[in-house]
Parts: structure tokens; C-alpha cells; sequence
């Protein structure tokens, strides 16, 4: 859920008051030193009185020592809310970001939505601590000013209220022309991520074909854009900065005309004049930092544009108001006539009808392409269905908990994705407090994954790296089965998760599956050994059913099924099928 | 070898503070000319805000006292003057330092991202993309305010110092010592502040980094965390991260924070010791209010550069971690390099040969042990064995991705280390397992593999694999616009784009390590058939577990415990009865 920024703000509403207490003390302290030395001055050097003089000097030794303070818990609060709203913002923006649906992160690059959560998040920061906490000190600072000046002679105090007015208007414009930019520059720092973030995790690809060169110029275009970009944010702050600095240096010749005049007609004493300076001397340096200021402030504001349309994302799988909630989930699967396509695409999936009881094991075939994948994501509400029903237990899935339903199905995915952690974390991942070691244990021996783990010299502790690089990919395989085996879920899917197994390991995994009667197994897989036990064999072509059955019943009709076994094994007719080869023994084909 | 996860800091080696900033500002040195103009217009800058005094106090003294209106108009004129020049420069310095800065900048990120595309895979092996990432995009973007305050603050701001110091010694040497006594003071106390903060920032920035790398995890791995429904544990996570780097932050800042109430109080101490020393000490009679008067302008004019640089200084010492951290990758060697004197790899015939290799990645365990074989142009080897046993680290080899401690590897007799490595990885197709493809359309991902390849070269490498029939089918074909890392796209889809991108580049040697292990059956020997038309003849290695892959090599290697424990082909080795054929029965067993 978005909040907005005065949500923030006024959350931290104290902070912020004590901040500014701070700084008024600090300014007004300011204020009093000229004072102090004034009197030394007219006092104790002109008049001779000696004996006030140390107080005078206390007096100037308590303004350092109070302003020492002041100005330190000044900037101390002001970097507190700053950092604990930034800290606030990061956390929500992540939890929306998270909550989105795969429909999103299929059109959204990684590396943008980093230099969301970090850099923009990092502009609005900056705005909320010092650029706000140099606002309020230039405007406090410059109503002080201009109040002593008002009391001193009024008519002569317009001209430095205008200037301050002029000087307004030409931050408040510049903020305006470099809003754009800003929110240019955000994006082209957005795109440099996403090149760079593309380049490192491809590396292996930009190596194998020698293609460093390709990637410095592909780089080098965006590093050049993002230069450019900043160019014309420096052409502008340079267009308008100049203006406020006209109108500094004028001020005071100005006021020394025109007061010269008052002073000459003998409205005004040479003193009030002297006074008048002094002021506008300390009125300047206010107004020039309105441009920094406006500067920094479009920058905040850019920014937080980006990060309100990331939040204008909804996720497009939403539970049912009242979800429903399942006792103790079964495992029975049916699909009736689903039918899916996405957005504007052709459709992946027709009229797929399908169901697995409670602990049988349904195996899914079909060319690359043909949707296993996508029948998977369904059942997981990764995507909706566009026509058609999935129900778990009878109870359809659009009025499940969505947490439920995903806490119930196990998944080895085909892209094998490990985190930075230790494999023990990796096998805990979604159960942390409820998986103790001894699981991770069962779980690793029972996906053959324990006897290279015991091998490494950390075991269980060993941190890998990042997508389990580091490890060969029937490793990581195995680690990923053993993290689905460690949730003891109703249904577990193994989406064509043996691929990169040998042949012995892959047995000894299929023994292990087979040994889970209570486990709803959906099995996509190219080897027919993977799903020759199923209850039910499905093939997928195009998007629909093409053929289904057993292993047996498939291979007598000779189709698809029968051409891949022919494929992978040669004739059946070369093989007796009988017991004999559960032997060992028995080998014929070829 | 030790892997870096988010959750642990990185390690840094310690630089020395000054070595960083000289480094750092030695970039500054490509723009002498500017930085030299840029210096000039100062130094106009600073002459004209000395000057801007004496016309008021002339103004007040000859002109509005007198009443001489003329005198009060010509002044006016003249500084009118003076501050029209001086805006015109100020815009043109603001100018000048933009560019120059920015300029700074885009080198250093060209300069850090060049040279980590030369590093290899161990570097990258050894900590996450995000804190890379970290170094090129936030660490370089930290150095912005302090290269250009460098100029603008650091030069004039010292300079001014030393000439108003100069000027109170020359005008009273006592006076000037008292107002000035409070700096060793200051030293002292911005000295301990910045000892602590510098080590509280380098913190910060690896905090930062360790934020960063979790995010792009987390964003990569999202499909995962939301299908095993790990959203509130990596919430957790982040939330932690988040909370350590803003308590870093903290602690730095509650240090960085007191730099300006250091200078606030010896400010304060100063003038007292100035007014006493004058009053009390030397006597009023000794020293004219005058002196003193001027001596407090004096004392203010002293004062603010002291807290710009303070402020500088401050910043400096906050961002120069940035610099140290991407100083440290540029230092970074690579180790896989071209020796000196490499020659470009002719042509390849395809005879490799491997005589007595011995490799480990971490100098502890021995990966591969002795290793030695003949293979002739044109063979194709087929490498299987249990997962683990050194079938990847093999084909890596060849292509040279790590460097062998122990014997040689040779290719038409050439050792692979005598050529230059994109000569001879150009000619090379290696299809690893992770097949990653970038944004971009589908004809650009198949051209990389030959960057100046023609449609009919793309759409025929395409149909070798048999990725044409799908490819024709997407509504914009090969112009289809991939998402990040092929997203849209079925893995065994993205496999067959691969295999296209790999076929396009023609190599002489081909390498597939399980490049075909997503793809069904018949398209597998669709896919073969089309190798067989295209690249005939060549030598080819195939890493596999599906016996339909591997049975029709020339030869097998069964490869385990760092060794080939059995070679031979398909026919020789089942009738050995050994490893290859207990393999093969394994997987007979369940199915038939």
C-alpha cells in the first residue's frame, strides 16, 4: 500500500519539531554573536567599562558552545528522520514490489526496479533530510532578517522583500525546467542498471563468445546518454544559478543607492544605513542557496514520481475477499477445460482437462513449447486461467488463500534458482522456522544430494553462490529437489527437474518419489524414465491433450509417446517386457 | 575459493586515504586547461568580493557623507560593472566544472566496467551481481560532489586561509596568535571525528552493497520466494538489511554529524581569546578599535573557509569509500590474460589434445587429476559420468575459462595459452548450461553469436536447430522482443535460441554441456540432424545424460574421480560390462 509522503512525514512529526527547534535556537544564537561583539565594542573598548567584559566574553563562548550543540542535534535529527523514512519507504516499496504478480516481473527488468529501491528511494532521502532541513533554515533565517530590517525602516525593507520574492519565483521555475530532467536522469540511471545488471549475470555468455568488446560499447552508449543527461541538468542550474546572483550582488548596491539618497536627504542616519548592509550581507547567502536547494528538491520529487508509478502496479492474481480455507489439504488436482493466453498472445494452453487424486502421480510430456510449464504455473496461481477451472479438493483455486494454496505445492523448477546462502538456508527456504537440520539431512539423502554436501568442507553451512554458481548443474538439481522434499507438501511438481541428473542418480531420486504415497506428484519430464510409473500419462502438443494413458496403454497406440520411447530406447519389441531387466541384466536394444 | 553472500560484509583492503584521494583527483589531471580557467575565474571571483567592501566603504566615506550624488552613481556604475563580469564567469566556471566533472565520472565508470568484462570467472564466482552492480552505479555517482568541490572549494578556500592569516600576523603578530590559537584545537578534534567516521562510511557502503545484492536476488529469484511462499522470510531479510544500513548510517553520522560544532566552538573560543588578549592584555591603549574591528572581520573571514573545508573535508571523508571500493576492483588483476608475445589462433583444424592436465579450482581438491587424451578433427566425444565428476571443468578448459596448474592443452598443436584468447574462443561454440539470453529481439540474441550475420545466416541457423517453426509463430517473429534473460519463453525455447546463436557463429569446435537436456526427444533429433547438415565434420563435445545423445559420439568418455576411467564407443563399452554399462542399465531398469 502506497503512503504518501506527508504520511511519512507526519509520522515522525516530533522528530521533526525537535529538528527544527534545534535550528531555530542555532539561527537565533546566530543572531546574537554580531550583538555581543557590538557591545564589546561601543561598551567596554568606547566606554571604558571593563567589568562587564567577562560576561561578554561568557556571553560569546555559551553562543559557540550552544550553537556546538544546537547545530549538532540539528543535523543529527534531520539525518535520523531522513534515513528512518527512507528506511520506512524502502521496506514498503519492497513488500509492494514483492506482493506483484509474474505478469509484471515478465515486462520489468531487474535492474530498474533496483535502482528503484535504492537510488530514487535515495534522492527522496536526501531531499526529506538536508534539502527540507536547509529550507526551513533558509526561510527562518530570511523572516528574521527581514523582520530587524521592516523595524529598522520599513520603506527601505521592500527592496530586499522583492528580491527575495524575484529570487522565489526563479528557484520555484528552475525547480519546474529540471523536474523533467531529473526524471530523465532517473531513467537513463534505471537503464545503465539494467545493462550492467544484464552484462554481469550473462557473463558466462559475453565470454564463451568473446564478446567484452561489444559489451564496453554497448555500456559505453548509455554511460555517454546518462552524461548527457547530467550536461543538461548542469545547462540549466547554469541557465537560472547566475540570476540569483545578480540579484545577491545588486542588493546591496541598491540599498546603498537608494539608502545613499535617504542618507544624503537625511531621512535615515549613516548608522541605519550601516545596519541596513549588514543585513542584506546576511540575506545573500539564503538566497543563494535556493538554488541548490531547488536543485536538490526536483531531484526528491523526480524520484518519487518513479516510485509512485511502481506503486500504481496492482498485482493481477488477487485472493477472494473471504478466501476459503482447507482443513488439511488432500492433494486432488482437477483441471476442467482450462484454457490460458497471455495479455494479447496466442493461446498457450486449450481446453486441458485433466485429474490426479490424492497421492497419484500424473506425468506430463510434450515438445518444447507445448505448455508443460504452463499448466504448472496455473496450479500455482502464478497466472490465472483465462477460461476454464483448477480445482484442490474439489474447492476452486481462485477462492483459496493464495497462501495456502502455494504452502501446499512443492516445486523443483526447471530454471534452478539458489540463493547466496548456505545450502542449509537453500533447503529451509519458505519454512525457516518449522525446518530443523535433521529435515535438511533427510531431505538432501533422499535427493541424493547429501553425499556431495557431506564432501564439502563446511557440509550444510557452505555458502554458495549466487544461482548456486560454484556448483555443477546436476548439483544444484539436487539441492533444489531437496528443498522441495524438505516441505513434505500434498502435491510436489517436478518440472523437468532430472534433466541434468545421471542416469544412476535419477533412479535413485525416482525410488524415492515413488516411496511418497501420500504426495500428489506432477512430473514434467523429456526421459520416459521419469514418468513411466505415473498413474497417468498426458501429452501435450500445441497447447492441448494430443494423448493420455499409462505407459502401457500409451505405447500399444503408437503414437507420440511410442515414437519417443523408440527414440530414447529403440523398438520395444527389442525388449522383453518382463521383470528380467529389473535384474539388471537385461539389454537388447541397438 | 570463499563466496561472499548478502548477508556478510565484504572485505576491504585497507588503502591509505591520501593514496585514494591522489588517485582520485589525478583524473582531474586530464583537464588541466579547464581546471586552469576554472582557477582563473576564482581567483576574478575572489578579487571583486574584496573589492565589493571598499566601493561601500568609499561610498559611505567620500560620496553619502559629502552628499555627492555623481561620485555615488559613478561607483554604482563601477561595480555594476565588476558583478556583470563576474556573473558572466561565475556561469561560465559552473559551466566548465560540470563538464569536467561529468566527464570524470563517465571515464571512471567506462575505465571500472572495461576492466570487469576482462576479469574472469572467479571474480564473478566469488560474490553476488548486486554488489558489482553497487560499485559501478552508486559508488562512482558518490564521487560527484567531492570532484567538483575539490576544485571550487579545496583551492580557493586554502588559499584565502593563508592569505588572511598572512595579513593578521603582518598586522599584529600577538593578536593573530590569540585568534588563531584555537585551530591545533580544531585539528585535533576534527582529526579523532574523521579517524572514526571514515571507518563507520566504508561500513555504510558495504551495508549499502549488501542491500543491493539481496534486492537483485531476491528480483531474480522472485518466482521461486512466491511459489514456496517465502515472501514473509525474505521480508524479513530485507527488513534487517534495510535496518543495518540506516543503523550504519546512523553511526557514522552521529560522528560526521559533530565536524560543524567542532569548528562552531573553537569559532567561539577564538574571538574570546581575541577580545581578551586584546583588551586585558595588550590594553586598549595598545591597540587601536581598529585593529580589533578589523580583526573580527578578519576573524570572520577566517572563519567561513575554515567551515567550508571542514564541510568538504566531511564529505570527502564520507564518499571516499566510494572511491576506495572501486579502486579496489581496478586493481582487481585478471588472471586468465594474454601472455606477451600471443599470436592470433590460425584457423582451427579441430585435433585437441589434453597431456597430463591436473586442475583444482582452490589449490585444495583436485578437480581433474592427470588427464590425457588424442582427439582427432572432425571426432565427436561424448562425455558422461556422474554429476560433479569434472565433465563441465573439462569443456571449460578448452575454451580457456580457467587456467590449468599441471600440463599442457593443446589444439592443432598450438598451446592454448600460446594464442590470444579471442582468437581462440571466437572460434569456438560453446553452449553452456545456463543458456542467457539479453533484452533484445530475437534476431539480435541469434546475431551475437556473429555480430555482422545476415538474415538468411540467422533464419538458416535458426532452422538448423529447429527454432524456426516457433520463432515464425510469434506475432512480430524474429523481431519478437525478449524480455530479460529470454522471459516470455519456454526453457527449452530459450535452449534452442541458444543453440541457434551458437550455430550462427559457424565454430570449428563445438561444445554442448547438456545443451539439450530440456528439449523433447524428437526435436533433440530434429536439433542433431540439423548440427550434422551445418557443421560437418567437426570436432564436437557433447556432455549428456539422455543415452539417445550420447550414443551416436565416435567415442565416450566415462568420466569420474578426476579421471577418464573408460573410453570407447557406445558398443565396445557395453560390452566392457563396466561403469558406462551400469550407467546405461540404470536407466534401462526403471523403464522397461
Amino acid at each position: 500500500m502506497r503512503k504518501k509522503l506527508s504520511t511519512y512525514i507526519w509520522e515522525y512529526k516530533w522528530h521533526y519539531l525537535f529538528a527544527i527547534t534545534s535550528l531555530i535556537i542555532s539561527v537565533s544564537l546566530d543572531m546574537l554573536a554580531p550583538m555581543l561583539t557590538m557591545h564589546i565594542i561601543d561598551d567596554v573598548i568606547l566606554g571604558g567599562n571593563l567589568a562587564i567584559l567577562p560576561y561578554l566574553l561568557g556571553g560569546i563562548l555559551i553562543v559557540g558552545v550552544g550553537r556546538c550543540i544546537f547545530q549538532y542535534t540539528k543535523e543529527y535529527t534531520f539525518d535520523k528522520v531522513g534515513s528512518s523514512i527512507a528506511s520506512d519507504m524502502r521496506k514498503n516499496l519492497f513488500d509492494h514490489i514483492q506482493g506483484l504478480s509474474s505478469s509484471f516481473f515478465d515486462k520489468t527488468n531487474t535492474g530498474e526496479l533496483m535502482a528503484r529501491v535504492k537510488d530514487d528511494i535515495d534522492r527522496v532521502w536526501d531531499t526529506l533530510s538536508y534539502v527540507s532541513m536547509l529550507i526551513i533554515e533558509v526561510i527562518f533565517h530570511t523572516c528574521i532578517v527581514l523582520f530587524c530590517m521592516y523595524r529598522l525602516h520599513a520603506p527601505l525593507a521592500v527592496i530586499p522583500t522583492i528580491a527575495m520574492f524575484i529570487s522565489a519565483f526563479i528557484a520555484v521555475s528552475m525547480e519546474h525546467r529540471l523536474g523533467s530532467i531529473y526524471e530523465d536522469i532517473s531513467e537513463e540511471n534505471a537503464a545503465l542498471n539494467t545493462v550492467a545488471e544484464e552484462n554481469l549475470a550473462g557473463v558466462r555468455t559475453v565470454k564463451a563468445f568473446a564478446r567484452e568488446k561489444f559489451e564496453i560499447n554497448k555500456f559505453l552508449s548509455h554511460n555517454q546518454r546518462y552524461y548527457e543527461l547530467n550536461m543538461r541538468q548542469s545547462k540549466v542550474f547554469v541557465r537560472y544559478y547566475p540570476y540569483l546572483q545578480i540579484i545577491t550582488k545588486l542588493l546591496p548596491m541598491t540599498i546603498l543607492l537608494l539608502g545613499g539618497r535617504l542618507v544624503i536627504q537625511g531621512t535615515i542616519t549613516l548608522g541605519v544605513l550601516g545596519a541596513f548592509l549588514e543585513y542584506s550581507n546576511n540575506i545573500v547567502w539564503p538566497m543563494e542557496m535556493l538554488g541548490w536547494l531547488s536543485n536538490g528538491f526536483s531531484a526528491g520529487i523526480a524520484s518519487n514520481k518513479k516510485l509512485v508509478k511502481i506503486y500504481a502496479q496492482k498485482p493481477a492474481i488477487t485472493e477472494a475477499k473471504h478466501p476459503a480455507i482447507l482443513d488439511k489439504v488432500q492433494g486432488k488436482i482437477e483441471f476442467s477445460h482450462v484454457s490460458f493466453h497471455k495479455e494479447d498472445m496466442h493461446e498457450i494452453l486449450h481446453d486441458i482437462t485433466f485429474e490426479a487424486d490424492a497421492g497419484s502421480t500424473i506425468g506430463i510430456m510434450g515438445a518444447t513449447g507445448a505448455g508443460k510449464t504452463s499448466v504448472i504455473q496455473l496450479l500455482q496461481r502464478l497466472y490465472d486461467a483465462t477460461d476454464g477451472c483448477i480445482r484442490l479438493d474439489g474447492v476452486d483455486i481462485r477462492e483459496l488463500s493464495l497462501k495456502q494454496l502455494r504452502s501446499s505445492i512443492s516445486i523443483v523448477m526447471q530454471d534452478v534458482f539458489l540463493f547466496s546462502d548456505t545450502i542449509n538456508e537453500n533447503v529451509k527456504l519458505g519454512k525457516r522456522d518449522y525446518i530443523n537440520e535433521a529435515i535438511v539431512r533427510k531431505a538432501s539423502r533422499d535427493a541424493q544430494a547429501s553425499s556431495f554436501i557431506e564432501k564439502m568442507p563446511d557440509e550444510y553451512e557452505t555458502v554458495i553462490g549466487e544461482r548456486g554458481v560454484g556448483l555443477s548443474g546436476g548439483q544444484k538439481q539436487r539441492i533444489s529437489i531437496a528443498r522441495a522434499l524438505a516441505k513434505h507438501t500434498p502435491i510436489l511438481i517436478m518440472d523437468d527437474s532430472t534433466s541434468a541428473l545421471d542416469m544412476e542418480t535419477e533412479h535413485e531420486i525416482q525410488k524415492t518419489l515413488n516411496a511418497l504415497p501420500d504426495t500428489t506428484k506432477l512430473i514434467i519430464a523429456h526421459r520416459i524414465s521419469a514418468v513411466r510409473h505415473a498413474d497417468e500419462i498426458i501429452v501435450l502438443e500445441n497447447g492441448s491433450i494430443a494423448e493420455r494413458g499409462t505407459h502401457d496403454t500409451l505405447l500399444a497406440k503408437k503414437g507420440l509417446y511410442y515414437t519417443t520411447y523408440v527414440s530414447q530406447y529403440g523398438e520395444p519389441s527389442d525388449i522383453s517386457i518382463t521383470t528380467a531387466s529389473e535384474e539388471g541384466g537385461a539389454y537388447h536394444g541397438n | 575459493m570463499a563466496i561472499n553472500s548478502y548477508k556478510e560484509d565484504e572485505n576491504l583492503k585497507e588503502v591509505g586515504k591520501l593514496k585514494t584521494l591522489g588517485r582520485l583527483f589525478s583524473y582531474l589531471l586530464a583537464h588541466k586547461v579547464s581546471i586552469f580557467v576554472v582557477l582563473l575565474i576564482m581567483a576574478y571571483c575572489v578579487c571583486v568580493s574584496l573589492i565589493n567592501p571598499l566601493i561601500i566603504e568609499s561610498a559611505i566615506d567620500n560620496h553619502i557623507s559629502t552628499g555627492d550624488y555623481n561620485g555615488l552613481y559613478r561607483l554604482a556604475a563601477i561595480a555594476l560593472v565588476l558583478n556583470a563580469i563576474l556573473i558572466i564567469l561565475v556561469k561560465a566556471r559552473m559551466y566548465i566544472m560540470a563538464k569536467v566533472c561529468n566527464k570524470v565520472l563517465v571515464t571512471i565508470r567506462q575505465q571500472l566496467y572495461t576492466h570487469i568484462q576482462t576479469l574472469d570467472f572467479k571474480f564473478f564466482d566469488s560474490r553476488p551481481t548486486g554488489k558489482i552492480l553497487a560499485r559501478i552505479i552508486g559508488d562512482i555517482n558518490s564521487l560527484k560532489d567531492v570532484l567538483s568541490n575539490s576544485v571550487t572549494t579545496l583551492i580557493p578556500d586554502f588559499i584565502t586561509i593563508c592569505a588572511v592569516v598572512g595579513i593578521m600576523f603582518f598586522k599584529n603578530a600577538k593578536l593573530a596568535a590569540a585568534a588563531l590559537v584555537s585551530i591545533p584545537l580544531m585539528m585535533i578534534g576534527v582529526w579523532f571525528i574523521q579517524v572514526r567516521s571514515h571507518k563507520r562510511w566504508q561500513i555504510f557502503r558495504k551495508k549499502s552493497s549488501n542491500l543491493n545484492a539481496f534486492v537483485h536476488e531476491d528480483l531474480s529469484g522472485i518466482r521461486i520466494i512466491q511459489s514456496f511462499t517465502a515472501e514473509t522470510e525474505t521480508k524479513e531479510t530485507f527488513r534487517s538489511l534495510v535496518d543495518e544500513h540506516q543503523h550504519s548510517f546512523m553511526d557514522a553520522v552521529r560522528y560526521a554529524d559533530a565536524f560543524g560544532s567542532v569548528v562552531d566552538f573553537c569559532w567561539g573560543l577564538g574571538n574570546v581569546s581575541l577580545w581578551f588578549t586584546g583588551i586585558m592584555v595588550l590594553g586598549v591603549d595598545n591597540v587601536s578599535v581598529g585593529t580589533l574591528v578589523a580583526f573580527g572581520t578578519y576573524i570572520s573571514m577566517f572563519w567561513q573557509p575554515i567551515m567550508n573545508l571542514s564541510n568538504f573535508y566531511n564529505q570527502l571523508i564520507t564518499n571516499i569509500s566510494g572511491a576506495e571500493r572501486i579502486f579496489e576492483i581496478l586493481d582487481t588483476g585478471a588472471e586468465i590474460v594474454d601472455a606477451d608475445g600471443v599470436t592470433q589462433m590460425p584457423e582451427i583444424i579441430g585435433a585437441v589434445d589434453f597431456e597430463h592436465v591436473g586442475f583444482s579450482y582452490d589449490e585444495n581438491t583436485n578437480v581433474l587429476n592427470d588427464v590425457s587424451f588424442h582427439i582427432k578433427p572432425g571426432e565427436t566425444i561424448a562425455l558422461v559420468g556422474p554429476t560433479g565428476a569434472g565433465k563441465t571443468t573439462i569443456v571449460n578448459l578448452i575454451s580457456r575459462f580457467y587456467d590449468i596448474q599441471k600440463g599442457i592443452i593443446r589444439i592443432d598443436g598450438h598451446d592454448i595459452k600460446g594464442v590470444s584468447i579471442e582468437s581462440l574462443r571466437q572460434q569456438m561454440g560453446i553452449m553452456t548450461q545456463d543458456n542467457f539470453l539479453f533484452t533484445g529481439t530475437i534476431r539480435e540474441n541469434i546475431a551475437y553469436g556473429k555480430l555482422d550475420a545476415t538474415d538468411e545466416e540467422i533464419i538458416a541457423a535458426a532452422k538448423a536447430v529447429h527454432a524456426h517453426d516457433f520463432i515464425a509463430k510469434l506475432p512480430d517473429g524474429y523481431n519478437t522482443k525478449l524480455e530479460e534473460r529470454g522471459g516470455g519463453l519456454s526453457v527449452g525455447q530459450k535452449q534452442l535460441l541458444a543453440f541457434a546463436r551458437t550455430m550462427v557463429s559457424m565454430p570449428k569446435i563445438l561444445i554442448l554441456d547438456e545443451a539439450t537436456s530440456s528439449i523433447d526427444t524428437k526435436t533433440e533429433l530434429l536439433v542433431q540432424d540439423g548440427i550434422e547438415a551445418l557443421l560437418k565434420g567437426r570436432t564436437s563435445f557433447v556432455i549428456a545424460h539422455r543415452l539417445s545423445t550420447i550414443q551416436k559420439a565416435d567415442r565416450i568418455f566415462v568420466i569420474d574421480n578426476g579421471g577418464i576411467v573408460e573410453e570407447g564407443n557406445a558398443r565396445e563399452l557395453m560390452a566392457k560390462r563396466g561403469a558406462y554399462y551400469r550407467l546405461y542399465t540404470a536407466q534401462l531398469q526403471d523403464v522397461v
